[in-house]
């Protein structure tokens, strides 16, 4: 992988983008051992408005904990889409909501749509793993860490009970990613 | 056997990091964008016997820790740039009474309340000179949630050891950012505990300047009775105005830092060897500034990098030599000109000393850092 991979995770505040950025750095870096660094929006905007979620990922040591040009990005509704999805890197990659993004942000980089809340909603039944569907498909879509290790973070972080619910949320997402990839 | 590793927070890492030094007591106010410390402890201090009190306010919080390190507790408060202006009284009374104690400032935009959520640095030079009177003062400034952790326990140990309030502050990005911390193993990190009296409560003097520059420290309830006040006051602890006395104390009280600079300094360097610009960044602004000079070094451009971890006392010797070798020195900080003074102070016109600031709630970026870099060559 490149030295430094930067991906900003954008949704509305409460659907759990953030939990999915520190899941995504926990596979990063206590799971694969590479450095990553995890930073999130805070404020008033944190609850209810756009928020988001950075993930800095490399092999070397990481300097400068907030993203300079995006990688990967995902944004999960039209407002995070018009306030986050920026700063994206030529070639880099956008991955929206297809419901809930009408209009997706120009620029140099590839989009990808996938229906990422109604997929949690219709095909695993519980809207509330949308965060882990769309972590799933970054992961699916970037190869930023193993398909084993994102998996593993997300078991990690949830209750026993939940365990199989997320696992099949993450299967999902990333057999989705993956697709879009290929 | 593997050592313990997890994703933590600044804050989080502070916490486990008063843990591992051995903090028994926190007494706090919540406060963006510190109450994560406050948080961990009210989980973590009563499981091992401490005391966790949320104080009703920031003065209470203070005084609190003030009272508790006297009956030998391991104390600390954790704040944010509002609640350290509340403390400053206290934070005087610890100085001039020599009181153990550790006082977290994540710094946010100010002054007064600010910008609740975004970072700022600009309460370095608060750090120095917000209480009133001469006083040494030690301050830290980690930059990374690993070196929060160990920060803290060397905050402790300075406590303690000095017989002193000691600051650690960073600011909002790395207090709330994640990284991978390894824990280190019991003994790994060096812990200090104050020295306990020779002498026993009938003859003990808190004060005793015979017994070397930071005499030994009782607890109260363990028998040994003292007189504690923010006067200057006299080896036993009761006020004096005699002016042989007085002067005496306040040197010594100085003085135990400053002839100690060598033990307390702490600086990381990178590539200043050759550098013929020096980024001078402290906190978050030094990992901006370490982007930069590796991007201006692939431009062909000799920059480096000079990050103080220990803030005050100011690293002045070493600061000197890189401004006597530098064409020019770039303070990089999230204010609007603090450190700088000192760097002019002690660089003395031996080489161009440059700001870059920013405080507008963003980070001061390496974008920036570099393109005053190129300005200035």
């Amino acid at each position: 992988m490149a030295e430094r991979y930067e991906l900003r995770f954008s949704g509305a505040g409460g659907q759990g983008l953030i939990t999915a950025g520190i899941i995504l750095a926990e596979a990063a870096s206590i799971i694969e051992g590479k450095s990553a660094v995890q930073s999130q929006s805070y404020g008033p905007e944190a609850r209810g408005g756009a928020s988001k979620s950075e993930v800095i990922i490399s092999d070397a040591p990481i300097d400068y904990p907030k993203a300079t040009i995006v990688d990967a990005c995902l944004a999960m509704t039209q407002e995070a889409a018009d306030k986050y999805a920026n700063g994206i890197k030529e070639g880099g990659i956008l991955l929206l909501d297809a419901d809930f993004v009408q209009r997706a942000p120009e620029g140099n980089f590839t989009v990808y749509r996938l229906p990422i809340t109604r997929m949690a909603k219709e095909d695993i039944g519980r809207e509330i793993v949308a965060n882990v569907v769309a972590l799933g498909a970054v992961i699916g879509l970037t190869g930023v860490v193993s398909k084993d290790a994102g998996e593993e973070a997300v078991l990690r972080k949830v209750p026993e009970a939940f365990k199989d619910l997320n696992k099949k949320a993450y299967n999902l997402g990333y057999t989705k990613g993956k697709e879009l990839a290929s | 056997m593997a050592k313990k590793v997890a994703l933590l927070q600044g804050n989080e890492a502070c916490a486990q990091g008063a843990l591992y030094a051995g903090c028994n007591f926190f007494g706090g106010y919540p406060i963006t964008p510190s109450t994560e410390v406050a948080e961990v402890l009210s989980g973590e201090l009563p499981k091992i016997g401490g005391k966790f009190i949320q104080m009703e306010d920031e003065i209470g919080a203070m005084a609190s820790i003030i009272g508790a390190s006297l009956t030998g507790a391991k104390a600390l408060t954790a704040t944010s740039g509002p609640g350290v202006s509340l403390k400053q009284e206290l934070i005087g009374y610890a100085c001039i009474a020599e009181i153990p104690c550790v006082i977290i400032n994540v710094m946010r935009g100010g002054p007064s309340t600010g910008m609740p959520t975004g970072p700022g640095q600009s309460d370095v030079m608060q750090a120095k000179w917000g209480t009133h009177g001469d006083h040494a003062a030690i301050a830290l400034v980690p930059a990374s949630c690993q070196e929060i952790f160990s920060e803290t326990v060397r905050a402790f140990n300075l406590a303690e050891k000095y017989r002193m309030p000691v600051q650690v502050l960073y600011d909002e990005i790395v207090g709330h950012m994640r990284e991978r911390i390894v824990f280190p193993e019991p003994g790994e990190l060096e812990v200090i505990n104050r020295e306990a009296p020779t002498d026993g409560p009938e003859t003990y003097k808190p004060y005793d300047s015979t017994k070397g520059q930071v005499p030994p420290l009782a607890a109260f309830g363990s028998g040994y009775k003292f007189h504690v006040t923010g006067l200057n006051k006299a080896d036993d602890g009761f006020p004096t105005t005699k002016a042989s006395l007085v002067d005496a104390e306040e040197r010594r009280q100085i003085d135990k830092v400053t002839d100690n600079i060598a033990d307390i300094e702490s600086y990381e360097e990178y590539l200043t060897e050759d550098a013929d610009v020096i980024v001078w960044a402290y906190g978050s602004t030094s990992r901006s500034a370490r982007y930069a000079v590796n991007e201006l070094r692939k431009e062909g451009i000799k920059a480096g990098l000079f990050r103080p971890i220990t803030l005050w006392p100011f690293p002045e010797k070493r600061t000197a030599e890189l401004a006597a070798k530098a064409k020019a020195i770039v303070v990089a900080e999230m204010n609007l000109g603090q450190m700088i003074y000192e760097v002019e102070r002690v660089a003395k016109g031996a080489c161009v000393v440059v700001g870059e600031f920013r405080v507008d709630g963003d980070p001061l970026n390496p974008g920036q850092i570099m393109t005053k870099v190129k300005e200035v060559l």
